[in-house]
This record gives structure tokens, C-alpha cells and sequence, in this order.
């Protein structure tokens, strides 16, 4: 039954197209925490005209599906004239970009809400030290708030990356060939159906696996205070 | 202003009319798939803290593989590998012709598989919250299992279920979206259509947008209610 020859032969198409979801996930993931800090820093602020963009960013971008956002990006941005004109439009022309785009506003969303909690979660008092021994309020976020929300943040982070990584499958419905646009292209080519799914489903398995050790790394890095003595 | 007014109108010149029954479809199905994960759910949780090694480590495999692969991944195994099994078993029966597997039912299929995994580990969490010392009391004053289960476990696993299970629905709302790529005319297929035919993506797809966002609104005005209901007679901090 198992057709080892037939994997052999499909294996460097899967491969090429984990190499996009790594490529994807490289960028989306950086680029979304880019997003994300300020927006938090926004969200958790006292300022009206700073939180309520900020909820309403992360709201719409929580609140409707990646698929739309992504046929949003990708087929929406076309239709205004301005966009056509601009310099950015030879990057959004592509789908690759406009999947970076996508993603990154995506996770930007689900990360900010998760550092919102975290910096809420700081304990009242820490701060409250940090004033009485006269740091300045940058000062307190730096030292004091920022350090603490990343620890605090850090499992519920961990989630999300591998959220998105699932997430990224999606890609393909724009026409990028990512891991499950090469299984799903192996799948109408060859009429197999169990094959090219069932191993790009593997990889992704290893793929979210090595995201949970390497975040386990970190964690054990970060809190030296928790692990186990030696 | 005008032109707007004529995309979206109900009847056959404009989307209303579409984009409000692919509205209907979304829901459907959402409750439906929603209500297999939750039997999945149930099944899982009991499998997962049941004596038998076999449904534990069964219970485990389905879990962790089921969360690690992505959703769409599992629609197309479902869709195009359920689509090949029936075609064989007609064929082996005598049917020759043409098979079609519902998109409807491939989608809430897949979806429940995938709130299912989630679920299990929502009851589990819910069911290990309750003290055990309060099933040990319905036995000792005669309760039977399915009295301690009805009276006992069931509306405390539900008041601490119900934040993640809100949670899961929420999801399961927006995950709805993929199964528009096998076919089904939901929501977000019914604006592709119109992007189609109209030549204005961005004024559909943010429609179709917009549209998600009243649900996910309503749900969680509804949720909201319900986690007070269940709460009802717990002492507030």
C-alpha cells in the first residue's frame, strides 16, 4: 500500500513549498510584532484618540475571517485607482507581498490583544516601586512593564506563531505555492488525494513541534528562576 | 452613493438579497460543525480521563494531531478523500456515474473534527475544576452516575467550559470562511461571485467583512448572556 516511490517523487515539490511557508512565517512574524507593540502601547493608553483606532484595528482584524482579509488585500486593493498609482503597487501586484501583508496585520492584531493582557497583568505595586524610587514613565516601561508583559506574554505568543502557521495555508487560495499549495498542486496533477495531504500534513506537524521546543527554550531562558537546579 | 445603494439592494439587480442568504448558509453550518465538536468534545474528554490506556492514547493522537495541521489541510482530506471512498464503495455496489459529496457536509464534518480537539481539552480542564469531593458526596447519599452527572458534574463543567467554549464558537464562526474554497455558496463565496460579475472586490469583500463582524457582535452579546445565566448563584471577588 505505502508507494515509498511516489513520495520520493513528490518530496522536493513539498520541500520548495515548506521552504515558503518558512519564508512567510519569517517575515509575517516580525513584521506582525512590529505592529503589534505600538498598537498595545495604544490600546492600553488612557487617550481616546490612541485607544479607540487601536480597538478598532484589532477588533476587525480578530473579528472577520484571514481568508477575507487576504481576498481583501489581494483582489480588493486593485479597485482604487490610487493604489494602482502608487509605488507600493509593483509589491501589493503580488501575491506573495500581499500574503505578508495579510498575515503580518493578522497576527499584529492577536499578538497586540496578547501584550494588552500582559502589560494589564503587571502588578500594580512593581510599578508603583518603580515610581516611588523616581523613574520616569519610559523608564518604568522599559525597565519594569516591558520585561515582565514578555514573560507574562510569552505562552499565549507561542500559541499565536502556531496559529499562524496553520493559518498561512491559506496562502494558497491567492495563489502562492506554499506547503499546501504544492500538496493541494501534487493532488490535481497525480488525481491522489491521500498521499501528497497526508505528508504535507506531516510536515506541518513537525513544523508546529519545532515551534513549541524552540519556545520552550526561550521560556526556560527567560525565567532562570524556574528551572529545575542542576 | 447611488451606485452603492443599487449593489447591495435586495432583489435581482443588486448582492442584498445573495450576500444575506450566504449569511444564513455561514450560521448554518457554523451551528452545525459547532455541534459535532461538541459531541467530539464530550466523547474526547471522557476518552481522555477514562481508565483504558488504548482511549487515552487514541484520545491523544487525535488531539495532537488534529491541532497541529492545519484546518484547511483536514477539509481537503475530508472533501476530496471522502469524495474517493464513497465513489469506490458506489462502484463496488454497481453505480457507475457521476458522485458528488455535499460541500456542506464535507465543511461541518472537517470543522466539527477541529472544535472537537479543542473542546476535549476545554471538558477535560472543566471536568478536573470540580472538586472531587462533591461527586464523592452525591454517592455517598445515594446518587446514582447519571444523577451525579446531571446534577453535579454537568452545570459546573459548563460554567467553567463556557469562556473557552464562547471562545471556540467565535472561531468557528470565521473558520466557516474556508469551506467557500470547496464550493459552498457561504458568505464569502457569495462576494466572490459579486467581485466577479461587478468588478469591485473591495466593496464586496469589506462587505462580506463587515457582515462577519455583526455575527461575531451578536455572538458575543448572546455569550456574554449566557456565561451570566451559568454563573448565577457564584459569589463574585
Amino acid at each position: 500500500m505505502l508507494d515509498l516511490a511516489f513520495y520520493q517523487k513528490i518530496a522536493p515539490t513539498l520541500l520548495d513549498g515548506a521552504a515558503v511557508t518558512i519564508g512567510l512565517m519569517a517575515v509575517s512574524v516580525p513584521c506582525g510584532f512590529v505592529i503589534a507593540l505600538p498598537v498595545a502601547l495604544a490600546r492600553v493608553s488612557a487617550n481616546r484618540f490612541l485607544w479607540a483606532p487601536a480597538y478598532a484595528f484589532i477588533f476587525f482584524f480578530r473579528g472577520t475571517p484571514l481568508l477575507v482579509q487576504l481576498f481583501l488585500i489581494y483582489y480588493g486593493l486593485g479597485q482604487f485607482a490610487v493604489i494602482r498609482d502608487s509605488i507600493a503597487w509593483p509589491l501589493l501586484r503580488e501575491a506573495w507581498w500581499c500574503a505578508v501583508l495579510a498575515l503580518s496585520l493578522n497576527t499584529g492584531a492577536y499578538t497586540a490583544e496578547i501584550l494588552r493582557g500582559a502589560i494589564q497583568a503587571v502588578p500594580h505595586g512593581e510599578i508603583e516601586a518603580g515610581r516611588a524610587c523616581g523613574m520616569s514613565p519610559a523608564l518604568i516601561y522599559r525597565r519594569l512593564i516591558l520585561p515582565k508583559a514578555a514573560r507574562l506574554a510569552l505562552p499565549a505568543y507561542v500559541n499565536e506563531i502556531i496559529m499562524l502557521l496553520k493559518s498561512s495555508a491559506l496562502v494558497f487560495t491567492i495563489t502562492v505555492i506554499d506547503l499546501m499549495g504544492a500538496a493541494n498542486l501534487i493532488r490535481s496533477r497525480t488525481f491522489r488525494i491521500y498521499e501528497p495531504l497526508v505528508a504535507a500534513g506531516a510536515l506541518y506537524l513537525a513544523m508546529t513541534f519545532a515551534v513549541t521546543r524552540v519556545a520552550a527554550w526561550v521560556e526556560s531562558a527567560l525565567a532562570p528562576e524556574r528551572r529545575p537546579p542542576r | 452613493m447611488t451606485d452603492l445603494a443599487t449593489a447591495f439592494s435586495l432583489g435581482a439587480q443588486g448582492w442584498g438579497d445573495e450576500l444575506l442568504a450566504g449569511m444564513a448558509t455561514t450560521a448554518q453550518l457554523a451551528a452545525t460543525a459547532y455541534a459535532c465538536g461538541l459531541v467530539l468534545g464530550l466523547a474526547g474528554a471522557a476518552a481522555k480521563l477514562s481508565g483504558a490506556w488504548l482511549l487515552r492514547a487514541l484520545a491523544d493522537l487525535y488531539t495532537t494531531v488534529v491541532r497541529g495541521v492545519p484546518e484547511i489541510l483536514i477539509l481537503f482530506l475530508l472533501f476530496y478523500g471522502g469524495a474517493s471512498l464513497v465513489r469506490g464503495l458506489l462502484q463496488d455496489l454497481g453505480h457507475t456515474g457521476p458522485v458528488e459529496v455535499s460541500a456542506f457536509l464535507a465543511g461541518a464534518i472537517a470543522l466539527g473534527v477541529v472544535s472537537g480537539a479543542y473542546s476535549t481539552e476545554l471538558f477535560r480542564g472543566a471536568i478536573l475544576a470540580i472538586p472531587r469531593g462533591q461527586l464523592e458526596a452525591g454517592r455517598a447519599v445515594g446518587m446514582g452516575p447519571w444523577l451525579r452527572f446531571r446534577r453535579i458534574l454537568f452545570p459546573q463543567m459548563l460554567r467553567y467550559a463556557l469562556p473557552g467554549l464562547g471562545n471556540l464558537w467565535l472561531v468557528m464562526l470565521k473558520d466557516t470562511a474556508l469551506v467557500s474554497v470547496i464550493g459552498l455558496n457561504d458568505l464569502l463565496r457569495v462576494g466572490y461571485i459579486a467581485m466577479g460579475s461587478t468588478r469591485q472586490p473591495f466593496t464586496f469583500f469589506l462587505a462580506v467583512a463587515l457582515m462577519f463582524l455583526v455575527m461575531t457582535i451578536v455572538s458575543m452579546i448572546v455569550l456574554h448572556r449566557l456565561e451570566r445565566w451559568a454563573g448565577q448563584g457564584v459569589r463574585r471577588a
